[in-house]
């Protein structure tokens, strides 16, 4: 045990009038530790899963995104026409990772995609997510091979293609899907929460889009 | 950063007369306290939750080096570094030590209060590494070398102009030539300087809002996104905390968001919640290589099992100065050092001592807004009244205030003497007019409404006086 870590584990012990955590003491919070206790509960996103997905879409714009439903079929359309409606170039960084193969971007001849990570250069991101969070609107997604986190971060357009069936209603709903898929003990390097754009209050309390991160948000949800 | 918490009276004087900042607190108290108050109607939940946020934080501070040793054990576990640092200087020494390891020239920071408290930036630039702070009202107040004046808005007390200004002479030499006059140009320009600084930067250093334990998980909160680029694009991520930062689970973290945002800044959920664990992984195309948690004490664990204890609860959401009358009329500047506010004024006494920052607990009305609206019910004014007793023990308090509260503690213990001397003292005001139900002057009192109004007594005679007549 280091000194500088000695000196301040005992300073709390001694100041708590203690020794190191034992017997039932230390097993009470062992037990809170593996199996967590959940916070109270929040009404507002315990819905039917058709409602869940209105309620995302509703936080999500009241949070200065932007929402498209459509079908699967439809999603590299949807992609093609949001870049054109808003004035932006049709190519794109996309997400490495085979979760956004299903789609048909073939179908988009003018669509330039690269697949990879983001680069301080890019215009436009498109990836996946790993989940949507119906009480505030928020997308989560978890880094990796698959999702490298640059993507969600440099380019100034930020398009998501999210499930229907992955959202879900409040963080915890997230962290057991995290767990589950990685392992109590092993969460991925980076899992980003998002909610909308990019943004300031820092000049005059005016809320301004697009600080450092992306400034449109465009979410795709997909229909199933 | 040098305090001049000890220039309180004086610092306050120069705020008061400044149009700028008048006029940023006056939009300042609208705002933010409006906003939070709709955020909290629109839950239903939210004082059930503001219950549990006090709960969480005070099963881990009674279990706290349970938790730090558990975070230390899931971070290591997943290839990251845990440093102890007791004192200020102990972290400036170990964050030297780990960006001359990476030959660091730059290293871009996202807003950390810890980082303030240790003077982390005037030290890295006598050693020849520049700290770039890249959340905007960080940089703003960078670029003007002035302190942060406020937790959450650290350029709250400047206006566009000001930017504007500021900007022209900083980014001139970058071909930046033309003053800007509108809000977006000024972020949009901010970005583009930034943005390069941030994919030049050797080391990454942020702060944590949370420090998970179950999972080894540094959680940053910002709307901006400047923590994510600074914790992804260096080589180097550095996350430099106080050791009551961490909380055991991500349930736990669940509530404390629910009610940090919303108290805040008003928002259902800040832009960007991140959670970080250990480095890049193998297969990842970015993130850090190294990942390395600086835990902090600074006298902090002193405080522990003290009547002091409940401040460590803190989640700096600054929704407290955000309601304070004090802070609302001279801003963060006047309080002298990193925090302002109510909480600062708890918080300073003890990190700098009593000596230092006497002035700040008193500098409080006792209206109780702070505690009123502090998500995990930091009973602010309490924390206040216990530095002031211990100003009073140490024989700090003026010796006016002193010899006032000596005379009025020989009355109250004479109740006969109490009772005539108070009938007699509403006779002779009475003799002052008391039509206005005040005094704007008083003889013998001038040192009291040169500056506010003195009440007029009730016309109905002193309280013990009425509570003979109408008592059932």
């Amino acid at each position: 045990m280091s000194d500088a870590r000695s000196t301040i584990l005992n300073g709390i012990r001694r100041s708590l009038h203690r020794g190191e955590l034992s017997g039932a003491q230390r097993q009470a919070v062992e037990v809170r530790l593996a199996d967590p206790p959940r916070g109270p509960a929040v009404a507002r996103a315990d819905l039917p899963q058709p409602d869940k997905v209105a309620l995302f879409c509703q936080w999500a714009e009241a949070n200065n995104a932007t929402v498209a439903r459509v079908a699967a079929a439809d999603v590299a359309a949807e992609v093609a026409t949001y870049l054109a409606r808003n004035n932006l170039p049709a190519e794109a960084a996309m997400a490495p990772g085979s979760a956004l193969d299903g789609y048909d971007w073939a179908s988009q001849k003018m669509l330039s995609l690269r697949r990879g990570r983001g680069e301080g250069s890019d215009h436009v991101s498109i990836t996946g997510a790993f989940a949507g969070i119906a009480e505030t609107g928020t997308l989560v997604t978890a880094s990796g091979p698959d999702h490298p986190v640059t993507l969600n971060l440099l380019p100034d357009t930020h398009i998501v293609v999210l499930r229907e069936g992955d959202i879900v209603g409040g963080y915890e709903d997230v962290w057991g899907r995290l767990r589950a898929r990685y392992g109590k003990n092993h969460m991925p390097r980076t899992v980003n929460t998002i909610t909308g754009p990019s943004r300031t209050g820092d000049i005059e309390q005016t809320i301004e889009l697009g600080a450092h991160g992306p400034r449109r948000m465009h979410i795709v949800v997909v229909r199933e | 950063m040098q305090s001049t918490a000890h220039d309180f009276k004086e610092n306050a004087h120069a705020a008061l007369v400044d149009p700028n900042l008048q006029d940023s607190l006056a939009k300042l108290k609208v705002g933010f306290s409006e906003r939070r108050r709709q955020a909290a109607e629109r839950l239903p939940e939210f004082e059930v939750l503001r219950d549990r946020a006090r709960d969480i934080k005070n099963h881990t501070l009674a279990n706290l080096d349970f938790y730090l040793e558990e975070f230390e054990r899931k971070v290591t576990a997943l290839g990251g570094h845990v440093h102890w640092a007791p004192t200020a200087a102990d972290a400036r020494q170990i964050i030297t030590d780990l960006c001359r390891s990476m030959n660091a020239r730059t290293v871009a920071k996202s807003k950390s209060m810890v980082s303030e408290e240790i003077g982390l930036n005037d030290h890295l630039e006598e050693l020849g590494i520049a700290p770039i702070e890249t959340d905007l009202g960080e940089y703003i107040i960078q670029l003007r070398h002035e302190p942060p004046s406020h937790i959450i808005a650290p350029a709250v007390h400047l206006t566009k102009d000001q930017v504007a200004d500021t900007f022209l002479e900083a980014h001139g030499k970058l071909g930046f030539t033309k003053r800007l006059t509108e809000r977006n140009d000024l972020v949009a320009e901010a970005r583009y300087v930034l943005r390069q600084k941030f994919l030049d930067a050797d080391v990454g250093l942020t702060g944590a809002n949370f420090l998970v334990a179950e999972t080894g998980s540094s959680m940053l909160v910002t709307n901006e996104g400047n923590a994510d680029l600074s914790n992804t694009l260096p080589k180097m991520h550095i996350v430099l905390a106080s050791i009551e930062k961490v909380i055991p689970t991500l349930e736990d973290a669940a509530v404390l968001l629910r009610v940090l945002a919303r108290s805040a800044t008003g928002q259902e959920s800040s832009a960007y919640t991140t959670l970080n664990t250990g480095p890049k992984r193998p297969g990842d195309l970015d993130g850090p290589e190294h990942y390395h948690v600086v835990i902090l004490d600074n006298g902090r664990s002193s405080v522990l099992g003290t009547e002091m204890q409940d401040m460590l609860r803190c989640i700096r959401c600054g929704a407290c100065m955000n309601h304070c009358p004090v802070y609302g009329a001279i801003g963060g500047h006047a309080y002298g050092w990193v925090y302002p506010g109510p909480i600062g004024a708890v918080l300073t006494p003890q990190l700098l001592g009593v000596e230092e920052a006497s002035n700040l607990p008193n500098a409080s009305t006792f209206c109780g807004r702070c505690e009123s609206v502090c998500p995990v019910r930091i009973p602010l004014p309490k924390l206040m009244r216990h530095w002031r007793e211990r100003e009073f023990e140490r024989h700090l308090t003026p010796r006016a205030v002193r010899q006032g509260l000596a005379l009025w503690s020989f009355l109250a213990r004479r109740p006969r003497l109490y009772k005539s001397l108070t009938g007699l003292a509403n006779r002779v005001l009475a003799l002052f007019g008391r039509a206005d139900g005040r005094y704007a002057a008083l003889p013998l009192a001038s040192g009291w409404t040169r500056f506010r109004d003195f009440p007029a007594p009730p016309p109905g005679g002193t309280f013990h006086a009425q509570w003979k007549r109408k008592r059932p």
